[in-house]
């Protein structure tokens, strides 16, 4: 069987689990040392990522159509656990039912490679048709909120992460041999990577809080701890994965680990005004599927027009 | 034939939908009996109630988990009816008072006899969407009828923004499903409903839910 992959992509696939593994058998020492030492979370956390980077792992390798469909039901279920969070008016259960519809749509135009209709879809086309559905309904009592509420949701969930998927259909480059699945797998195992950094620099080293109103757990040790491990995981896999020169890709790094920061705290702000602790419970240890997309809400938009702009 | 049908519908059809266009939020699954007989009680606000509570149980099991449902509505003409017997496998309830009390809840009471799972929503009618209603005697009826019998509160949430009460377009919405401690019978219709409808509101208070107006 030919897989649609190269073998760096594979090759840094193994790498993945190959510290997953090293994740597990860590978790596994300290618990037979410490029975009941409170690792319980850790380890069902590190248990879903395995189960997260197995997913993923066969949906970006065996085919472009598969790698387009599993974004676009990421994008769904993201959209779906953001409409169950905030409130909602009960009149607008069609303008939902159209917005949701706006999803399979925008993935529709990256099949496509239709580059100029994918970067305005959701925030011309959905964003002008949504407000006249409301208003064919009728209800204003909260019009503005509902409306711009959706339109928060579409842009997060669709939009940004719908920009991962378009990394799949960049034109072929000479310099860049795996291709689309490789700037994929770049993005998100930096923006993955940067969050667990921050984690566990944060935890060990943690002293300043760096946005106490928001969430007192990020700490600027933790931002600047995750940074440099990002900023070097970044220039090490460019010249496996991507095009970036020796110069840009430790911007490419800079760009996801501050980004990706903003993403989480972003997505705490809002937890934290609808008073819930998680997105959802989809994934054990880790939440929804929200908390564990928030930073690449931010970052796949921001590296993808970063890497358009100077490669394609 | 009607078995073919049933399997078809559930593991192809009910299941995806409701596991993946809804997504479903279990809280307290253990709390589920593992056989029956058993009495399951939940709040109603939408047909996928039934669906979603059923889903609850592997395909081996779920021959014996019956759906109670208003015989004026799920009987009106003779498609509807071969449906919701055959393929849902209902017991019908006799909703208009014409029917003896006894008689109304003798086929949910053959049911428990013979060990099945049975689904009541105690409201009695899916009412307003999201909004908790009274809850009606029948449940303590049926439950004095088989005094054995343990009876499960459910909370649902969530259905009723997904497919309300005369709406024909499901929408997506994660689904809370919050199992209660089994209640037993006790000695009066008063005692009895007072501490199921304390542990139902216990059970929302669970939740954090937002507004839907």
């Amino acid at each position: 069987m030919r897989l649609y992959v190269d073998q760096t992509v594979l090759l840094t696939l193994a790498g993945v689990f190959a510290l997953l593994l090293v994740a597990s058998v860590v978790v596994w020492r300290v618990k037979r040392a410490r029975p009941g030492g409170g690792v319980a979370e850790v380890e069902r956390r590190v248990k879903s990522w395995w189960i997260l980077a197995a997913v993923f792992a066969v949906a970006l390798v065996l085919s472009r159509r598969i790698a387009l469909t599993f974004f676009c039901v990421i994008s769904f279920l993201a959209f779906k656990e953001y409409l169950s969070l905030i409130p909602t008016r009960r009149a607008d259960r069609r303008v939902l039912f159209w917005a949701y519809m706006a999803i399979p749509i925008q993935y529709l135009w990256i099949g496509y490679k239709w580059y100029g209709m994918f970067i305005i879809w959701i925030p011309v086309y959905a964003f002008l048709f949504l407000p006249l559905r409301m208003v064919l309904i009728g209800e204003t009592k909260g019009f503005l909120q509902a409306a711009g509420t959706i339109h928060w949701g579409l842009m997060s969930t669709v939009f940004a992460v719908s920009h991962v998927a378009f990394l799949l259909v960049l034109p072929e480059h000479g310099h860049a041999p795996g291709g689309g699945p490789a700037l994929v797998l770049y993005l998100v195992l930096l923006t993955e990577f940067n969050d667990v950094a921050q984690y566990l620099s944060g935890k060990t080293l943690g002293q300043h809080h760096a946005v106490p109103t928001v969430s007192p757990n990020k700490t600027l040790e933790g931002l600047l701890g995750g940074l440099v491990a990002t900023l070097v995981l970044a220039w090490l896999l460019a010249p496996l994965l991507t095009p970036l020169s020796r110069w840009e890709a430790p911007a490419a790094g800079l760009i996801i680990g501050l980004s990706g920061f903003v993403g989480d705290v972003v997505m705490s702000a809002l937890k934290r005004d609808l008073a819930v602790k998680d997105s959802g419970s989809l994934i054990p240890g880790h939440g929804g599927i929200l908390d564990r997309l928030d930073s690449l809400t931010y970052t796949a938009p921001l590296f993808f027009h970063f890497i358009r702009y100077t490669h394609f | 034939m009607s078995r073919l049908l049933r399997f078809v519908f559930f593991q192809f059809l009910v299941r995806p939908l409701v596991l993946i266009v809804l997504g479903l939020n279990v809280r307290h699954r253990e709390r589920l009996p593992s056989t029956g007989p058993a009495i399951l009680a939940a709040n109603h606000n939408s047909h996928l109630d039934t669906l979603v509570l059923m889903t609850l149980f592997p395909w081996r099991q779920l021959r014996t988990v019956r759906p109670t449902a208003a015989s004026d509505y799920f009987l009106r003409n003779t498609l509807i009816a071969w449906f919701a017997r055959h393929i849902i496998g209902i017991i019908p309830i006799d909703r208009s008072g014409r029917t003896p009390r006894e008689e109304v809840l003798i086929g949910a009471t053959r049911a428990l006899e013979h060990g099945d799972i049975v689904i009541v929503f105690p409201e009695g009618t899916r009412g307003e969407p999201e909004r908790l209603d009274r809850f009606k005697s029948g449940l303590y009826h049926l439950c004095a009828a088989n005094p054995r019998v343990p009876v499960v509160p459910i909370f649902l949430h969530g259905l009723g923004k997904a497919l309300p009460r005369g709406e024909a377009l499901l929408v997506p919405f994660f689904c809370d499903v919050f199992v209660g401690e089994a209640v037993g019978c006790g000695n009066t219709k008063e005692e009895f409903m007072h501490r199921f409808t304390e542990r139902m509101t216990h059970l929302a208070a669970e939740g954090h839910f937002p507004p839907w107006e």
